[in-house]
Parts: structure tokens; C-alpha cells; sequence
């Protein structure tokens, strides 16, 4: 049986204990409809040009794994932010772990989408704010709501300053052969708030598994939010990600996306802007190598007057890895002083590396500031050799340049103690003994 | 010090370097001069160890060593320091974590530990004061933004922290005002030692009357037409450099 047809047929097994007469049962239905007719993306799509999830859809995926809980805090407090107190929400292969989790009621809501999705007290919010957002006609994230059950739910009141970073992990344990994911996170940052998120995807051994994740962010007037994905994953995890966020008048929501690691990673991130003086940030580093492969789909919407985009993505490439980046910013005819940027530079240490990358600028305003470049080039043999004329060993030197490279992303990382764990995770990339800090 | 014998060199198959002999001594400064194009900055680049060139013939030897079988860095860890004419720009990092990564590179090849970082301090603050460097200048990134004096400033703030035993600058005085060349003319001396040997490239004498050097060498066409004191720079400044061509061209 192809896998499409098991996702299909596997439905109603996964409604069985969910209750059928709500309205999320109705959004479950009709996006299942919705990927039934689109089917898995292909090479002829134009936002899917350069990555296909051919190969990866050929496994048989268990979809719904049995709990572990035989995982201790030992085995994965490496990849927590052990140094800095957080609030945390873990899952093991899908389902949530209460034992490694740190959640919270206590003036703000960090807990579970499952909870948020069958408790009445949350209907309101769900009524509000579920998949109100996330596209309905793109195939994946129809395929992650007709799934959608399980994940992170985190609301912020108005006025409330998250005093501690929120983590969402999803551990893969490597019981089950291959396994696919679909957690669902809904994230709502209220009035005068501010929240800072990780989220990260990590298996644990190394066994194919997808991870199919959508997360809905709601950025409210004047609040913060500083988002985190850290992916570094292991060789044989791929993931495939859309990230919504809407924001309203002065607010100012920021992603900093690291891909350090993984097999496939497909990252979808759509910004959409609800009231004037927003500002948006999009930053990433993407440092790859073998045969890995990182897409970077972007979309800024702007839509209202007054807004600001900042995009800078930079790009590593060694061996016969493939980083694929896609930006588009739209300006409707309504958005007059838009100040839109962006920036993609890549370095390509390899011949066989590759990357391609398109910026896609639709702006119907005329009275607007938008800028966009990229580059693809190596690292300047001048400054290698600058370098290295000051005593610094060859491949310490380019360690040196590629860090410099994407320092400009890393100094804007808020958290202390995750800039700290990202530079050392890009050094061990880099294959050096450097204690960056530059 | 260096003993440079018979050196011919080429670039993309372009012959630069035509046959140099040199013989520098410790406690010695040589200056290297000659116009444009004589092959100057490609002899600072060979013995930094410069890969875009070629030595097609004759050899180079620092206190014995063999120079061919160095890569930049072992050069630089046996001593020798370039000046860079144009000093790269590197975005991203500071000045003083350059010359951490640099002066910890060298320990190590060395097989030292890291220099403790109270001692690493205490020497940036010693010689940033002697070539008057701001400590604000030390946190900007390496060269982005300088201006070309604080770019020749910073080389020769480099070479006070690595302390080299030879020591190569090249055209450290062009783009430099003439209070900024006092700074660096008086860094250089006074890092001078019985010890170290210091190789001066430069179009104009200017440099020579604050670097006084023990040898002025007049490079041509890749070979060295002249050699003699620092009389002769004196002799280039008022005659110019026509009448070494017309030496040159004569084969003398």
C-alpha cells in the first residue's frame, strides 16, 4: 500500500477515541479531503522545484507509535538548555512526556494542544485561533491538521512577561523502524506580552523518521516574540515544517532558524500583518554537509502600511549537501512605506555542493523601501591566507571565515546560554576546538 | 636570518621574480625598493608563503629551514610576519579575538598552552598604547571600516603581539599621514632587537627617514640592480627611478 493511502485509510483509526460532533473533527475531515485530492507535493510545483519528498514517502511509517517511557532525564538533558531554567513540553515519538516536561497554568498557559483541543474550557480560544491561519489549500499542512491532536499549546495573557524561555521538544525514541510525526502547536502571544521559544526536533537513534509540523502563532498589538528552531537533527531525520505567524500593530515577532543537521528539511515560514508598524524578523544559519538538504521557503505579506521585514538567511555548503532558498515578499497596494529587506548569502565549501536560490519580490505600493540580494561564492582565499599568515592552521581559518560568515545571525540570539550552545554546536560542525566568541 | 638564493618566481605563468639574491642578518633592517610592477609585493607574498605564486627556481632558507616545505602558518610559526600592503577585511571578527586565535595558534605550534587571558590583556593594553590604538578599536571586526592608517597601525599592532624574529612591510607607509607613519616608524623601532631582522618594501624614501635601514636593495624588472646603503635611498628620492632602468636595461 502506497504510504498516501495508509495516511487516508489510518484516519479513522485516529478519530476513533475523538470526538466526532465538535468542529475540530470538521477542520480534521475536510483537510483530509484536502490532501486526498493534492496528494504529497511534487517536483512540478513550482514552491517544490528543488526538493522532493520522493524517496522519503517510499517507507512504510508507523504512525502510531506505542509509548516509551523508559527514556530517563539522562538520556536527553544534553539537549535541553540545562543552564537556564524553562518551562518544557516533551514528547517521545509523538505522545507527551509528563515526567520530562515543565508546564504551567500559572498565569500564562504552557501545556498540551491535545488538552486545548478537548477541553471546553479552551474552546474558545480553538474557535479563535485554530487553524485560522495555516494555508488550507497546501497539501502537507492539510496532512498535519487532518492529523492534528497532539503538541504545544501556549498561551500568553495579556501583559504577561514569560519570565523563563519555553522549550518544545520532540524526542524520536528508534523503537518503532520508521515512524512519522505530525505534532500540531498553537501559539498565542496576547496584548503588551512577550514570550522566547525553542523548538526542536531530535531523535534519539538514528532510524528514518518525518516529522510533518505546523505551528500557528498569533503575535498580539505591542507584544514580543522571540522564536528558536534548532535543527540538528541526526542523519536520518527529515522534517518538514510550516510555521504561520499573524501579527498585529507594534508588534514584533522574530525566527531564527539554525539547520545544523538532519536529512531533509523543509522549512516553510509565512509571516502575515494585521496592523501597522509591525516589524518581522526572519534569520537563519544553515550550515550542512554529505548529503543533507535544507529548503527555506519564506513568504512576508505585507498588508498593512508602515510595516518592517528583515530577512537574512546565510548558507554553508560542504561536500554534496543542498540548500535551497525561496523568498517572498509581497506588498499590496495598501502598504505604502513598507521597508522590506532581504538577504541570502551562501558559501560553498564543496564542487559538489549546490544551492539554489530565488528571491521573489511582488510589490504593488509605490511608496516603498524593499532590497534583496544573494550571493553563492567560497570563502576569500585572500582572508584564508591572512589568516593563516598570522600562524591560524588552514582549517582553523576557515572555520574562522565560515563562523565570521554567519555571525551577523547569531549576535542577534537574545538567550546567553543558547547563543553559547549554538556556537559550540557549529564549531563541532566546523570540526574545530574554537571557542567562539567573537 | 633569510637567505634567499637565486629566487625565480611566477604568476599564472607570467615570470615575476627573475633571480634574487638576498641576505638579511638578525639586527639588520633591509629596505626593498623599486617602481611599480619590479616584483616587490610578489617577494613579500612568496616568503609569507603566498600559494597564488610559484617558485619555479632557487630556494629560500629562514635560520636554515627550507621555506618551500611551509605552509603560511609554519612560516609564521618559525617567525615571520607579513605587513599586508591592503589588509583584509573580516566582518564578523574582533580585532582582539584575531589576535587571541593567532597568538594561541602559535603556543600551540609551539607546544605551549593558551596564554592566560590576564596576561593576554595586559600585553594588548602594553601595545595597543605603543602604536596609540583606542581599546574601542579593539572590539571593532578586523580592518572592516578602518581607515588606512588604522589598517597599517593594526598590522604593526599584530606584529608587537606576535613578536616575530623577521619581519616584512610592505608599503606600510601608503595611505599613511604623516603623524600616523611617526606612530608605526616608532612601533617598528622599537620592537627592533639584536634578535630580529626587518625587511622594509617601499616605493618612496619617505618611510627611511623614521625606519632607518642598514640596506637599501632597488628591485627591477625581478632582479635586484642595486644595492647599498641608505645612501641610495636618498640618491632614488632625488634621481627618481629612470636611471636604474637605464642600468637595468644596459644589464648591468
Amino acid at each position: 500500500m502506497e504510504f498516501k493511502e495508509k495516511l487516508l485509510s489510518s484516519h479513522l483509526a485516529f478519530e476513533e477515541d475523538l470526538d466526532l460532533n465538535d468542529s475540530v473533527h470538521k477542520t480534521r475531515a475536510s483537510a483530509l479531503k484536502v490532501f486526498e485530492d493534492k496528494g504529497f507535493p511534487s517536483k512540478k510545483e513550482e514552491a517544490w522545484k528543488y526538493t522532493s519528498l520522493e524517496a522519503l514517502i517510499q517507507k512504510d511509517y508507523a504512525l502510531f507509535p506505542k509509548s516509551d517511557s523508559s527514556i530517563e532525564v539522562n538520556d536527553v538533558k544534553k539537549y535541553f538548555l540545562y543552564d537556564t531554567d524553562t518551562y518544557k513540553v516533551i514528547f517521545i515519538d509523538g505522545v507527551y512526556s509528563p515526567f520530562l516536561s515543565n508546564t504551567t497554568h500559572d498565569g500564562l498557559d504552557v501545556c498540551l494542544m491535545s488538552a486545548a483541543l478537548s477541553k471546553p474550557k479552551y474552546r474558545k480560544l480553538i474557535d479563535t485561533y485554530f487553524n485560522k491561519i495555516a494555508p488550507e489549500d497546501d497539501s502537507m499542512t492539510a496532512l498535519n491538521t487532518s492529523y492534528a491532536k497532539e503538541g504545544a499549546y501556549i498561551y500568553i495573557p495579556k501583559s504577561v512577561v514569560a519570565e523563563k524561555p519555553i522549550e518544545i521538544i520532540h524526542f524520536s525514541s528508534g523503537n518503532e523502524n520508521a515512524l512519522w510525526l505530525q505534532p500540531r502547536n498553537l501559539i498565542v502571544v496576547d496584548e503588551n506580552s512577550q514570550a522566547q521559544i525553542i523548538e526542536r526536533h531530535q531523535s534519539l537513534k538514528e532510524h528514518p523518521v518525518v516529522t510533518n509540523c505546523v505551528t500557528e502563532i498569533y503575535v498580539h498589538q505591542n507584544a514580543f516574540l522571540d522564536y528558536y528552531k534548532l535543527q540538528n537533527d541526526l542523519p536520518s531525520a527529515s522534517l518538514i515544517d510550516g510555521t504561520f505567524i499573524v501579527q498585529e500593530k507594534n508588534s514584533h515577532a522574530s525566527v531564527h532558524t539554525f539547520s545544523l543537521g538532519g536529512k531533509l528539511i523543509r522549512n516553510n515560514l509565512r509571516y502575515f500583518h494585521k496592523g501597522e508598524n509591525v516589524m518581522s524578523t526572519l534569520k537563519g544559519v544553515t550550515i550542512l554537509h554529505k548529503k543533507q538538504h535544507v529548503d527555506h521557503a519564506t513568504l512576508v505579506h505585507h498588508s498593512q502600511p508602515n510595516c518592517e521585514s528583515h530577512q537574512d538567511y546565510k548558507g554553508i555548503f560542504g561536500e554534496r549537501s543542498e540548500g535551497v532558498f525561496n523568498g517572498q515578499i509581497l506588498v499590496d497596494k495598501i502598504a505604502q512605506k513598507t521597508n522590506a529587506f532581504q538577504q541570502n548569502n551562501n558559501i560553498l565549501l564543496d564542487d559538489k555542493a549546490t544551492v539554489n536560490t530565488k528571491p521573489q519580490l511582488e510589490i504593488f505600493a509605490d511608496d516603498v523601501k524593499c532590497s534583496h540580494g544573494c550571493t553563492i561564492g567560497q570563502l576569500d582565499e585572500e582572508a584564508l591566507f591572512y589568516l593563516r599568515s598570522r600562524g591560524i592552521p588552514k582549517k582553523e581559518a576557515k572555520a574562522l571565515l565560515t563562523y565570521a560568515f554567519a555571525n551577523n545571525v547569531l549576535e542577534s540570539v537574545q538567550l546567553p546560554s543558547l547563543k553559547k550552545r549554538i556556537n559550540g554546536q557549529i564549531a563541532k560542525k566546523l570540526g574545530v576546538n574554537l571557542g567562539f566568541d567573537l | 636570518m633569510l637567505t634567499i638564493e637565486n629566487l625565480h618566481a611566477e604568476v599564472d605563468g607570467k615570470a615575476i621574480l627573475k633571480g634574487i639574491d638576498l641576505d638579511v642578518k638578525a639586527g639588520e633592517i633591509h629596505a626593498i625598493m623599486g617602481p611599480n610592477g619590479s616584483g616587490k609585493s610578489t617577494l613579500s607574498s612568496l616568503i609569507a608563503g603566498n600559494e597564488d605564486y610559484e617558485v619555479t627556481k632557487g630556494e629560500m632558507l629562514l635560520k636554515g629551514k627550507n621555506l618551500a616545505e611551509l605552509d603560511a602558518e609554519e612560516r609564521a610559526h618559525e617567525g615571520i610576519f607579513l605587513s599586508f600592503q591592503y589588509p583584509v577585511e573580516i566582518p564578523g571578527v574582533s580585532v582582539t579575538n584575531f589576535i587571541k586565535t593567532a597568538i594561541n595558534a602559535n603556543r600551540k605550534a609551539q607546544g605551549l598552552e593558551d596564554m592566560p587571558a590576564s596576561e593576554l590583556l595586559k600585553k594588548i593594553r602594553e601595545k595597543a598604547k605603543l602604536l596609540d590604538i583606542d581599546s574601542k578599536f579593539l572590539s571593532r571586526s578586523l580592518n572592516e571600516g578602518f581607515s588606512g592608517g588604522e589598517k597599517k597601525r593594526n598590522e604593526i599592532f599584530q606584529m608587537a603581539m606576535l613578536e616575530p624574529s623577521l619581519s616584512i612591510l610592505d608599503e606600510t607607509d601608503s595611505g599613511l599621514d604623516i603623524d600616523a607613519l611617526k606612530i608605526v616608524a616608532n612601533g617598528v623601532n622599537k620592537l627592533k632587537s639584536k634578535n630580529n631582522a626587518t625587511i622594509v618594501i617601499t616605493h618612496y624614501q619617505r618611510l627611511l627617514d623614521y625606519i632607518v635601514p642598514d640596506f637599501v636593495h632597488v628591485l627591477f624588472d625581478g632582479k635586484i640592480v642595486k644595492s647599498g646603503t641608505k645612501e641610495l635611498a636618498h640618491e632614488l628620492e632625488a634621481k627618481g627611478y629612470d636611471w636604474i632602468k637605464e642600468l637595468a636595461s644596459h644589464g648591468i
